[in-house]
């Protein structure tokens, strides 16, 4: 995704100019970049406190500004900047962090980002993108830049199935039509499900919905999923995320509000590292349970 | 510059003491220590298109002060001074007044938000310069040096940072908490402007404020905690405490007012 990141700002800087700077990261990746922004284009050097604040000004002046780093890199270690100089304030600043979830794998903790838009959602005027495949970046770069306020953006690795070809963007997406309950995964966990679902007879499958924004203030689910839904009777929810402060709460709390919850909710979310131990992100999915065949195995869509 | 600066910091601190007074509010020391530089700052230096940054937000009422003085703030303004339901709180709000551009209150922020304009304006080719008072505690916050190197390294000549080196700070004296040292010899080692001058000397404020810089510049002000009340002088517990009648009085009077 993150390829695709670098070419869909290298379009966007042509037609919406734009300060970008990272902290120190970007090597084989952004180059393009840089090269396309010339004295726009910063490295702010390892100092992420102030590069979101230096981002802020910039936006305070009129110019919008894209921070980049590793995903923890720039919302835990900033988080006071980016709540009192960019959201106090309304900035147009965009924050990216790389590597959502367990998408550093074997990096080890530090460089997980499992609270990131849980977190950020705390925050006045915030909203998160969390794209499932890579081509969805452009469509969300593109919305991005148009809304003029305080973002983040989660990359991941985008995985959908094989030969297949995801449907246009859009904040809520069904990619699996089924007869069973509704699924709705969190970013790029909707790519491995969707490939996981293909697999089942359609009377077994669950309705399978990829969600990429929030808050659901902002972008609430469909009535064709809320129709499904009142259907089955039965709503799940799985993201690489921990469960407080993550969409599973926040939807389970909508649905309460709009008085049409389900009669049965479950939540496969972050637990950390149970085992103690560290590897690739498909390793930590699976000891969380977040891998597909834990998850349809749980929601009794596959043979135990 | 045909003010009288000496007169109108004279009124300034009065009229800040009695806004204090009257909202029961302290955070008197620092305020006073400052009250110089920003009304230098306010009469006699920024123009339209250059931006101010608080970035000691605990002067707050300094600054509200200074606007008033120059005519950007009216005294019923003044007299919301941390009231209910106001603009005017004990650290600022930003999004109502040209003249406050951020909220500030959490040290080390500002000189970051002031890099980022000065940046701004270089990048896009827009005059301007940009002030940025901050306190000599708040180089503790590692932040700050973040953003000195960044400010060194992007070589921001359009951006001049004002320290109100007063010497005292929350619970204590700077050096017997984590000693900076002299700072000015620090800062200069980031192949900065640095210059040292007395922060109650308005002539030489003025001087200092106006003269044209070729790189980042630093002004070490030199300060008195409490300046121009003899019992509020060099004493830290006037970084809280709020007047009663009696030393609100005794004040004024040492002010002439």
């Amino acid at each position: 995704m993150r390829d695709a990141f670098c070419k869909g700002m290298v379009a966007l800087g042509a037609a919406h100019p734009f300060v970008f700077l990272t902290g120190d990261l970007g090597f084989k990746a952004l180059e393009p970049l840089r090269d396309s922004l010339g004295p726009r284009f910063i490295n702010a050097g390892v100092a992420e406190q102030n590069m979101v604040s230096v981002a802020a000004g910039l936006a305070a002046d009129g110019q919008p500004a894209w921070v980049y780093s590793i995903a923890p890199f720039i919302y835990a270690r900033p988080f006071e900047q980016i709540r009192n100089d960019v959201c106090m304030h309304n900035l147009d600043v965009k924050l990216v962090g790389n590597g959502g979830g367990y998408a550093y794998g074997s990096m080890g903790a530090t460089h997980h980002a499992l609270e990131d838009y849980g977190v950020l959602l705390t925050l006045r005027h915030m909203r998160a993108y969390i794209p499932a495949f890579d081509e969805d970046v452009a469509a969300v770069l593109a919305s991005m830049a148009a809304r003029r306020h305080p973002s983040y953006l989660r990359l991941g690795r985008g995985e959908p199935p094989a030969g297949s070809t995801p449907p246009s963007y859009a904040p809520w997406r069904m990619l699996v039509d089924g007869a069973g309950p509704v699924l709705v995964a969190v970013g790029p966990l909707a790519g491995s499900l969707w490939s996981a679902c293909l697999g089942l007879p359609r009377e077994r499958r669950p309705q399978l919905w990829a969600l990429s924004e929030l808050p659901l203030a902002d972008c609430p689910p469909p009535e064709a999923l809320l129709a499904s839904l009142a259907g089955s009777g039965e709503l799940a929810v799985v993201e690489e995320h921990v469960a407080q402060g993550g969409a599973g709460q926040a939807l389970a709390a909508w649905l309460m509000e709009a008085g049409r919850a389900p009669a049965r909710f479950r939540h496969f979310s972050a637990r950390g590292y149970p085992s103690g131990n560290y590897g690739s992100q498909s390793f930590h999915r699976a000891e969380n349970g977040l891998d597909a065949a834990s998850v349809l195995r749980a929601m009794g869509r596959l043979a135990p | 510059m045909d003010l009288d600066l000496p007169a109108l910091i004279r009124r300034a601190q009065s009229r800040l003491l009695t806004m204090h007074f009257e909202a029961k509010v302290g955070h008197l020391g620092g305020n006073l220590s400052c009250l110089d530089a920003l009304l230098v700052l306010h009469h006699g230096v920024l123009g339209p298109e250059d931006v101010f940054v608080l970035s000691k937000g605990h002067s707050a009422g300094a600054l509200y002060i200074a606007l008033w003085s120059s005519g950007a703030l009216t005294d019923e303004q003044l007299k919301q001074d941390h009231r209910d339901n106001t603009k005017l709180s004990g650290h600022p709000a930003a999004g109502w007044h040209a003249g406050i551009r951020f909220a500030t209150g959490s040290l080390g922020h500002g000189l970051g938000l002031a890099a980022g304009t000065a940046l701004s304006r270089k990048l896009s080719g827009r005059p301007g310069r940009v002030f940025c008072l901050m306190s000599d505690g708040e180089w503790q916050e590692g932040s700050a040096w973040e953003s000195l190197v960044f400010i060194a390294h992007q070589k921001l000549n359009n951006l001049c940072v004002l320290i109100d080196a007063n010497g005292l700070q929350g619970f204590g004296r700077v050096d017997a908490i984590a000693s900076m040292g002299d700072l000015a010899p620090r800062l200069a080692t980031f192949h900065v402007e640095v210059e040292s001058l007395d922060g109650h000397d308005p002539a030489a404020l003025a001087k200092a404020l106006g003269a044209a810089q070729t790189g980042p510049k630093f002004l070490v002000l030199n300060t008195v905690k409490g300046h121009g009340v003899s019992f509020m002088q060099n004493r830290m517990e006037w970084h809280y405490l709020s007047l009663d009648e009696a030393q609100y009085r005794a004040a004024l009077k040492e002010l002439g007012a």
